[in-house]
């Protein structure tokens, strides 16, 4: 049994996410270096404000502006930041209630040391020098001597050129493992074989094999190598060209049923021109120097399969 | 309401890496120590309910290839939730509650080890508050835990005992992840130190549930659910009191924990801090047996880790060690939806 595969595996995507009317208001607000709180029917302030009141669920608009300077509710000291946290030198995580507000914002606090950061202390924002409409406009929160500021006071949320939506850029880092059967059957194709698993109760073959049998539940362990020809059992023809992909359309993509195998994998179909791919024609793989895979199938040139032969794999 | 039991348990070992395994590979065992300790066959399953999450391993609908290990063919009436499989046990007692189905598989697993599932978790966040500064879990957790202990309601030295405690009861347990006391380490986000945090792992556990007589007949002493509710709470972390779970109070208020005292609790607190909000919440007193399997301290496989406590907590029932037991699991940062059963062996109930 070969050595379980791994590989890097990364999962990048940019969320571009829209924004309602308080979100809008309060991260414009951070571009304009204006912290922006809403009040719900209760009369507390919520900081970041949200568009339902959590405990009534009722709609809430009416926004109100808060203090840049607030005080620390509770606090974790990071020794070591992650990549993309918003300091790149240990600091602390804070829950900071703002000046004016009756809720706490997360962010992360500026400070020499964790000896020097405590629940209740003063601080204020430390405005990013680029801000577009984020909640990373505020670059962290610095320790600030000063005594609470006054009350909120009655905003209308309007600004110029307002924020209506973000993207969120994220990146998970892996490290793919195949597992036991698709581990075999990499390892053999890799010595240009093909190595399917039967199920023990149902003596299918499964190509690729996934490591357990769909219709009994059980697990395939009796590696069986297959083809290396086939019959294709269904295909399509290909006429739109795929981005980053350099082949010629139109080109025809099948459903190969590989001799000993009960179950069709899929591959493109190659010499022989697209509208003379049939149900039944015969096929055997090309691989091409240092590939991990067939590249296509290529007719062999026998008679075609008779159809009874296929049909169940269809 | 019909009777349902948990009338079978089982798990995987947990393991820091099982890179020979894929999912499913490393979930089929346990789906068929439960087949096999009922007589089940899958067509036998009225219901089946799975949960997972593919973020964990970065694999792609890796829940519809896990179902190859259950053999869903001819089709079988399933569903899966992106969740804990505590979650998906809800599901399925609501199924057999509704006549649906008179038995149900459960399952769930979790494999961490391919990616950082420190990072990996915050992606469950407010994604325009809160994912863009990627607060990683143990960061979270101990916001909560510098609340407690702001709060009077614990210290480090105390944090550091229930860590022991539950490493402790898990040298009995052979499937933890860590059997055995570990030494309190270093700060990982200050104040919660290594032996504060979970181990991170890959795992699996299944159960099955039946109404009734079905159930009687599958089980010698079934784990009756007595009662099962779960709540949450507002996601902003600055809007709730982190020292406190009204959600798991109200959980446990309607799943009638309150009626009489439970002789043991299996609780879902990843976090040495978090058991110290559930005691509270939940009133647990010294009589009762706190965590014996080792908890989440002892194997956390993240989407398994509630369903095996509701497990542990019907295995002891099964094994006529407990009569009344507490099963809780938890989701999301700084325990902000709670679950909580309450489990009965037959001769306690009158």
């Amino acid at each position: 049994m070969p050595e379980a595969l791994s590989a890097p595996l990364v999962v990048e995507f940019p969320f571009t996410r829209s924004l309602g009317p308080v979100q809008s208001a309060f991260l414009t607000g951070l571009r304009e270096r204006t912290v922006l709180g809403v009040r719900t029917a209760g009369g507390k302030v919520l900081v970041p404000p949200v568009e339902y009141d959590p405990v009534t669920a009722e709609e809430i608009r009416e926004l109100t502006e808060v203090a840049a300077t607030g005080t620390v509710t509770t606090w974790a000291w990071n020794p070591a930041p992650r990549p993309a946290q918003p300091l790149a030198t240990p600091f602390a995580w804070v829950l900071v209630r703002l000046d004016g507000a009756d809720t706490a914002l997360l962010h992360a606090l500026a400070a020499p040391g964790p000896e020097t950061v405590r629940t209740g202390m003063r601080v204020r924002i430390r405005w990013a020098a680029e801000r577009t409409g984020a909640i990373t406009d505020i670059a962290c929160f610095e320790p600030y001597d000063g005594e609470e500021t006054g009350r909120p006071a009655p905003h209308d949320g309007v600004f110029t050129d307002p924020v209506t939506g973000i993207v969120t850029p994220a990146r998970l880092d892996y490290r793919y493992t195949p597992g036991r059967a698709q581990s075999a059957y990499l390892d053999a194709l890799s010595r240009q074989r093909i190595v399917g698993e039967r199920c023990p109760s149902c003596h299918k073959v499964y190509v690729p094999p996934r490591g357990a049998c769909p219709t009994c539940g059980v697990a395939t362990t009796e590696r069986v190598e297959v083809g290396p020809r086939g019959t294709v059992t269904t295909f399509c023809i290909v006429n739109i060209k795929a981005k980053n992909l350099d082949m010629d359309v139109p080109y025809v993509y099948a459903h190969i049923a590989l001799d000993g195998a009960d179950l069709a994998l899929h591959a493109r179909i190659g010499g022989i021109p697209y509208d003379q791919v049939r149900m039944g024609l015969r096929v055997e793989p090309v691989w091409t120097e240092g590939g991990r895979h067939p590249d296509h199938y290529r007719p062999t040139g026998e008679p075609d399969a008779d159809y009874d032969a296929y049909k169940e794999l269809l | 309401m019909r009777d349902v039991a948990i009338v079978a348990f089982a798990q995987t070992d947990h393991l820091r890496h099982t890179d020979e395994l894929s999912e499913v590979e490393m979930l089929m065992p346990v789906l068929h120590r439960v087949l096999d300790a009922t007589g089940l066959r899958t067509s036998d399953i009225g219901f089946t309910c799975s949960g997972s999450s593919d973020y964990l391993a970065g694999r792609a609908f890796s829940f519809t290839m896990a179902l190859d290990g259950v053999g869903a063919y001819p089709p079988i009436s399933e569903s899966h939730v992106e969740m804990d499989g505590a979650w998906a046990l809800y599901e399925a007692w609501v199924k057999i509650q509704t006549g649906q189905a008179d038995t149900a598989l459960v399952y769930s697993y979790g494999k961490s080890s391919p990616g950082t599932v420190r990072d990996v978790l915050t992606r469950q966040l407010d994604p325009y508050y809160l994912g863009p500064l990627w607060p990683d879990s143990v960061a979270l957790a101990a916001l909560q835990a510098q609340a407690l202990i702001d709060a009077g309601d614990t210290d480090e030295a105390a944090l550091a005992e229930i860590a022991h405690r539950s490493r402790t009861a898990a040298a009995d347990n052979p499937h933890a992840q860590v059997g055995g006391p570990v030494p309190a380490g270093d700060y990982v986000v200050r104040p919660l130190r290594t032996g504060d945090c979970p181990p991170v792992g890959d795992g699996a556990a299944a159960v099955i549930l039946a109404a009734g007589d079905t159930a009687r007949a599958l089980c010698p002493r079934p784990a009756w659910i007595r009662g099962i509710d779960h709540r949450i709470e507002a996601h902003g972390l600055g809007v709730r009191e982190l020292t406190e779970s009204p959600s798991t109070r109200l959980a446990a208020t309607r799943a009638g924990l309150f009626r009489r005292p439970v002789d043991t609790a299996e609780l879902h607190a990843p976090f040495t801090s978090q058991e110290v909000v559930l005691r509270k919440a939940l009133g647990l007193d010294d009589s009762v047996n706190v965590n014996p399997s080792g908890g989440a301290l002892a194997a956390n496989p993240v989407m398994a880790a509630g369903l095996i406590r509701l497990g542990e907590a019907a295995a002891r029932i099964h094994r006529g060690e407990s009569d009344r037991a507490l099963a809780h699991a938890t989701s999301g940062p700084c325990l902000q939806q709670n679950l909580v059963a309450v489990l009965e062996g037959e001769s306690a109930h009158v």
